[in-house]
């Protein structure tokens, strides 16, 4: 049931990657919901289909991949539009108007001939009706904003001249310029030093407080996502195996695979020289998916017989949603 | 215990040239490491922390000697016990260094020839230090395969058919063939996930502990720095800002760049993020080919005062550490609380 204040709803949502190999299910029935003005912060390790899911959203998936089923809804305040199937131009409006995006590599992502400025500009003309001054007006607002000091100034630099912190605060600019309800961030902080990931930590914060909009945080790091997350889903293998409000999720995870991620971190303030709980084995390779609870062959309490078939389904545990068979039980017990 | 270091650094300095113009005129150097003084036990690990461009990469490549320093000693201690300085040395003189020192590099991807085999990339070593008969160097192959967790028959298959972690392995496997006594380890967990990053850590804590290793362990991620070296060197622009055995320099920091280092590592703890309170850095890293005057740290410390706009402060020592800070005395630092006494939020060393 959809709630008032939900701004995207993701349902069974499944990208494939047809490969002469074979089909690599990168994103495997995704149910997600991102609520108007909260961060949701998808955790999982490379290749478990973060990035892919995310680039669903706005249909940037390139071939071979495609999304072979599932349904993404926008609600936008004049109704809900459905993604999956969407034309091109109800695509080109959604895009920066309604979702943008920020990547973890800006140079990848910004043009390298054209001033911050004129990007911005472009980006701001292409979805609203507005006069050159005046979208230029608005970059260099932007920018301030951002803080970019000598915002004047710096909106007639090219993306070269500036450092990778800045030019991360550039592209969270113009990503902001036509005021979206949700901001996708792939990884925005994993390419910078950890003082200059914490100044974009804090201006996210900031800008959320600023503009209400919500955030789709993507993130390998768990403390990234603590520093900004309301909620989080935890993914393995193209599967949220966890989901639920932020705080509780990491003080007590109960997905085993969520669980054994959190003690695998090295932690400040540790004694130091203590070994890490590993998780045992590695991510199987994409074609080699492994039956049942895709989980199990790391897993310290699989259940011989069970978890090696059963493919488990979401299941409420309190206020969370874990894909467990473990808490199974628990749900047959009620009413 | 012999009594001398395994590695002594002695004031090491690498310049790079900057030149402009068609003559390749020499305008000015960029002071990667400028006049750095470190020491190397045998067995213990040695970490290197700071932000890209503070210097600890080239560091660690002038100890192996893929960079040729522009001043300052390296006295090496021989099994012997002799010491040399490997600064000086020829590429021919230093042969039996290269075979004691190794390094592990970050890029398990582009580290690792992709043309051949296992047993190729983990026997070369050997075979340019005239290890032994093929033979024994296949079976000194499968041992070392063995060692890092990888099946020994893998040794003929290429890289290609390895992830990430296992390609690291393989790395380690190459760095460790000659049995070396000393490794930089440059990164070399940096591009990994969680879940293999602490098989990686654990494995490199076992061979230390086995063979008595000495490591100097470069990373900019203080969580993994913490875990795994017994002492901490901090850099900034070039220079060693501060020094110290690991869980004193993590409770209590004496530089401000090692506070506000501290302060800004995401903690997973949901708790934390009310209680602790992040150190605004001002501004982005310096350029290292512009170092400012007096303190190079001044234009982004909030506790700066006029000092340290002109007077550069020297290393010194305080209280048994090492630190380059005019006010290391008078400042109150907050390093980072043990996890089991968080609830206090002041805690002194």
């Amino acid at each position: 049931m959809p709630e008032d204040d939900v701004l995207l709803e993701i349902e069974d949502l499944r990208t494939h990657f047809l490969l002469d190999d074979g089909v690599v299910c990168a994103v495997d029935g995704v149910d997600l919901r991102v609520r108007k003005g909260e961060t949701l912060a998808i955790v999982g390790e490379s290749g478990c289909g973060k990035s892919v899911m995310a680039r669903s959203i706005l249909r940037l998936v390139d071939p071979p991949g495609q999304i072979e089923g599932g349904r993404i809804t926008l609600h936008r305040e004049d109704g809900p539009v459905e993604l999956v199937g969407a034309d091109k131009r109800l695509l080109r409006q959604v895009r920066w108007r309604d979702i943008a995006m920020v990547f973890q590599e800006p140079m990848a992502s910004l043009s390298l001939v054209h001033t911050i400025g004129s990007q911005i500009v472009e980006a701001v003309r292409l979805h609203e009706n507005v006069g050159k001054a005046e979208a230029r007006e608005r970059a260099i607002d932007m920018l301030d904003r951002v803080g970019i000091p000598k915002p004047r100034r710096r909106v007639d630099a090219y993306p070269f001249e500036l450092s990778g912190g800045m030019r991360q605060r550039a592209m969270i600019a113009m990503a902001l310029s036509c005021r979206p309800s949700l901001l996708i961030a792939d990884e925005p902080t994993t390419a910078l030093d950890v003082t200059t990931q914490a100044q974009i930590l804090e201006l996210l914060r900031d800008l959320q407080a600023e503009f209400g909009m919500a955030i789709m945080m993507i993130t390998h790091d768990l403390g990234v996502a603590a520093q900004v997350a309301d909620r989080m889903a935890v993914m393995y293998l193209g599967r949220v195996v966890e989901y639920g409000a932020a705080e509780q999720v990491l003080s007590a995870p109960r997905h085993p695979y969520a669980q054994a991620l959190l003690r695998s971190m090295p932690r400040l303030g540790r004694a130091s020289r203590t070994r890490l709980a590993a998780i045992k084995g590695m991510v199987p390779p994409p074609f080699a998916r492994p039956a049942g609870c895709t989980f199990h062959p790391r897993c310290d309490s699989a259940m011989t017989g069970r978890c090696d078939t059963v493919t488990p389904s979401r299941i409420p545990v309190g206020d969370r949603e874990v894909s467990c068979l473990l808490y199974d039980d628990e749900q047959e017990e009620r009413p | 215990m012999s009594t001398e270091p395994l590695l002594k650094i002695e004031g090491l300095t690498k310049h790079f040239p900057i030149r402009t113009g068609l003559l390749g005129r020499q305008v000015g150097a960029v002071k990667a490491v400028d006049a750095v003084d470190l020491t190397i036990e045998e067995g213990t690990t040695l970490g290197l922390v700071g932000e890209s461009g503070c210097g600890k990469t080239t560091l660690g490549r002038c100890i192996v000697r893929a960079h040729d320093p522009t001043g300052g000693r390296m006295l090496y201690r021989r099994p012997d016990g002799s010491v040399v300085d490997v600064a000086g040395l020829s590429e021919k003189e230093l042969k039996p260094y290269r075979g004691q020192v190794r390094m592990i590099f970050q890029d398990p991807h582009s580290s690792l020839n992709p043309r051949k085999t296992l047993r190729e990339i983990i026997g070369e070593p050997m075979r340019a230090h005239r290890y032994g008969a093929k033979e024994e160097i296949h079976a000194r192959v499968g041992e070392l395969l063995d060692r890092v967790g990888l099946r020994p028959e893998y040794a003929n298959r290429y890289p290609h058919a390895f992830s990430g972690g296992e390609r690291q392995r393989v790395g380690i496997a190459r760095a460790l063939a000659l049995s070396p006594r000393l490794v930089v380890a440059d990164e070399a967990v940096s591009a990994l996930d969680v879940s293999v990053r602490a098989q990686i850590l654990n494995l490199l804590t076992d061979l230390q502990e086995e063979s008595g290793i000495g490591f100097l362990f470069v990373s900019h991620d203080l969580g993994i720095i913490e875990h795994v070296a017994d002492v901490v060197a901090v850099m900034y622009l070039g220079k060693v800002v501060e020094q110290g055995p690991t869980g004193e320099l993590y409770g209590r920091p004496l530089h401000p760049y090692t506070e506000a280092l501290l302060s800004a590592v995401p903690d997973p703890d949901p708790a934390a993020r009310k209680r602790r309170e992040r150190i605004k850095l001002l501004g982005d890293i310096a350029d290292p080919a512009h170092v400012p005057p007096g303190c190079p740290f001044h234009p982004r410390c909030v506790y700066a005062k006029d000092v340290c706009r002109t007077d550069p402060p020297p290393l010194r020592e305080v209280g048994g550490r090492r630190v380059a800070c005019h006010f290391a005395e008078e400042l109150e630092l907050r390093g980072v609380p043990d996890p089991d006494v968080r609830e206090d939020p002041v805690m002194t060393a």
